[in-house]
């Protein structure tokens, strides 16, 4: 571990990535993240990597594309606009296979939008967002440290099931600086990493071995199912077996606030005042949004006498809520959508039962 | 004693190729497979198949092969020589992935000077998904969606994509060539030889444009379709070497 370390959320991912072995990175500069790619394109010509700016985030992601399939540790960056043009290079890395770490750094929408936080890609994140039946893994860090922690992870999730994963952050946890401990220092050498014949079914060459090839096209309808069903399976295993949360005093709480990354922060600020002022109330906190801890949130519901969403957008994880809660509580939610964030007064106030309709 | 005079490359699998009687798409995988063979690098070539009638090349050619999103061959050929700059990357394309769909691609990577071989296919219309008008459809060709003939008024004009990537100083070997008869089939052979031999050697960007066939959308018999070329595609579309190892990355 190093020594604390104040720094841009951006910059943390950027570091965080290389120390986790990514040697490359595609991107197309956007704001609010235009930190992480310009810390690359200084930092992993020194580690022996390749930063390259792509002509658009369409050709971005299929570079992605051909450094995964190629074996490389590679990763492209992003903000909502950059993101939506990359769905049809996503769902071909889901259908092809390909491991990669895709990070967006949501602004508000539709269209240009804003440039300033927001929570309203949940849909596109974990539902798919481009054609066909796939998922990816996405992590929603709700810190500096925790995106830092997270990143590995996401590296190693990546290759363990031949998927990428999608850390989906917003433009506070980007531009906002806090003091984080890394891996390593930033003077440390760092091991190199595993190099790419090591992914035996990466196109490094057909060298005594019969060629391989990376692919998303099954023309015959039976093989196609086939392919489906077999990455299906991945998706149930991810399911049973990367859910990831947190919760805090939910245990005994009549009000159960969920919120997930820097909304969950505001929450849990809200949270610890309500209980100052005797109010029983406590946060559970989705990490992993893909899969989403359907279980865990059902079983801190049936406790509580209600459930109150809280989100920087109109109300997208609100479904996944209700799914899990079903008719156990009531589901209330308040949310604002992207560039304005609600504050923990606004938050205690629907803990309290009071500010009115939620917005 | 026997003597081999012709064989299969060893680049180009035994397999049936699913293109239609007379189309020149399969002489033009033959050429690349020799030029790959011609420089030993079967084991460290890495080919990009496109979308277009070529999309099944990835099971033609016997090296590791990736298959790219319609257009995105040249950027998904970046990734993978980024990661391996000491193997042979090449993409695979057709006039409408390249020239249209995948323009930026195509600009980008030449100008980036990206050290790899694209292989053109230029057949004047969209082959796979019925011949409908390509950026590369000559003025008064008839296909499916210019069913009176390419009007400019309506439907602009075509785009000479060799000469204008030569403009550019990124490329190292730029050229036009055909495979309307055994000759233009030797020249093109030898052009796309060149082409890989300039990557070898860490020249940068070489693309070949190969004027090809497409028999079943022109409607024409094979031998019809090779004189239509010869006749209407070469006038507009003229042989040649446009850049010449200048630039390169
Ligand atoms: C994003 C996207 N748009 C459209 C298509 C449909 N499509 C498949 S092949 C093709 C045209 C290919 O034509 P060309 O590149 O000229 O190659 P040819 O078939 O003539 O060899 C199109 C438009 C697609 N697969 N993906
Ligand atoms: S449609 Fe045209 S380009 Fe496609 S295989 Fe048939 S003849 Fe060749």
């Amino acid at each position: 571990m190093s020594e604390p370390k104040l720094m841009k959320g951006n910059e943390a991912i950027a570091e965080a990535a290389i120390q986790a072995g990514c040697r490359y990175f595609f991107g197309y500069p956007i704001t609010p993240q235009n930190e992480l790619p310009e810390y690359m394109a200084r930092r992993l010509p020194e580690v022996g990597g390749v930063y390259l700016q792509a002509e658009s985030e369409v050709s971005a992601i299929n570079m992605v594309y051909g450094a995964a399939g190629a074996g490389g540790r590679v990763m492209t960056s992003s903000s909502s606009p950059g993101i939506s043009l990359m769905q049809e290079g996503i769902s071909y890395l889901a259908g092809a296979e390909l491991p990669c770490v895709l990070v967006n750094i949501v602004r508000g929408g539709p269209g240009l939008g804003g440039i300033h936080a927001a929570q309203s890609d949940y849909f596109q994140a974990t539902k798919g967002g481009g054609h066909g039946d796939y998922r990816l893994l996405v992590l929603a860090p709700g810190s500096v440290q925790e995106t830092v922690d997270l990143l590995q992870e996401a590296f190693d999730l990546a290759d363990k099931y031949r998927n990428p994963v999608m850390l989906l952050g917003d433009a506070v946890l980007g531009q906002m600086m806090e003091a984080v401990r890394l891996p390593r220092d930033l003077d440390e050498p760092l091991p190199p990493p595993p190099p790419p014949e090591s992914k035996v079914w990466a196109t490094t060459g057909a060298v005594n071995r019969s060629r391989n090839v990376i692919n998303s096209l099954y023309i015959e309808p039976e093989r196609l199912e086939k392919h489906n069903w077999h990455i299906q399976e991945k998706y149930r295993r991810m399911e049973a077996e990367e859910v990831r949360y947190e919760a805090v005093q939910v245990d005994d709480a009549g009000t159960v606030v969920v919120a997930y990354g820097t909304t969950a922060r505001i929450a849990r600020t809200a949270v610890d005042e309500a209980r100052r002022q005797g109010l029983k109330a406590g946060l559970f906190r989705p990490i992993s949004l893909y899969p989403f801890p359907y279980q865990a949130l059902r079983e801190a519901a049936g406790r509580a006498r209600r459930v109150l969403v809280v989100e920087m957008s109109c109300g997208q994880m609100l479904d996944d809520v209700r799914l899990a809660v079903g008719e156990r509580c009531p589901v209330e939610f308040y949310g604002r959508p992207g560039g304005n964030i609600p504050t923990p007064q606004e938050v205690l106030d629907r803990i309290a039962g009071k500010g009115g309709e939620a917005k | 004693m026997t003597t081999v005079v012709a064989q299969r490359p060893k680049s180009l699998s035994d397999v049936v190729m699913n293109y239609c009687p007379g189309c020149t798409h399969g002489i033009i995988h033959r050429l690349v497979a020799e030029a790959i063979d011609a420089l030993d690098a079967r084991e460290r070539t890495i080919g990009v198949a496109s979308v277009g009638c070529s999309v099944f090349a990835y099971n033609y050619f016997e090296c590791d092969m990736q298959q790219a999103s319609h257009g995105r061959a040249p950027a998904v050929a970046t990734g993978i020589k980024r990661v391996l700059p000491d193997r042979l990357v090449f993409t695979y394309q057709g006039d409408g992935d390249l020239a249209s769909i995948g323009a930026a691609e195509i600009v980008h990577a030449a100008a980036r000077g990206e050290n790899i071989t694209v292989i053109f296919v230029n057949n004047a219309n969209y082959g796979m998904t019925g011949g409908q008008m390509a950026p590369t459809t000559l003025l008064g060709q008839k296909t499916t969606t210019t069913p009176l003939g390419r009007d400019p008024k309506t439907d602009g004009f075509p785009i000479r994509m060799a000469e204008m990537l030569a403009t550019l100083q990124g490329p190292a070997y730029i050229a036009r060539v055909s495979v309307h008869s055994p000759q233009a089939v030797k020249q093109a052979g030898d052009a796309i030889k060149k082409a890989f031999r300039l990557q070898a050697e860490g020249k940068g960007f070489t693309l070949i444009e190969v004027l090809s066939t497409c028999p079943t959308n022109w409607g024409l018999a094979p031998n019809q379709a090779l004189k239509w070329l010869v006749e209407n595609l070469i006038p507009f579309y003229p042989l040649g070497e446009f850049k010449k190892e200048e630039g390169g990355a």
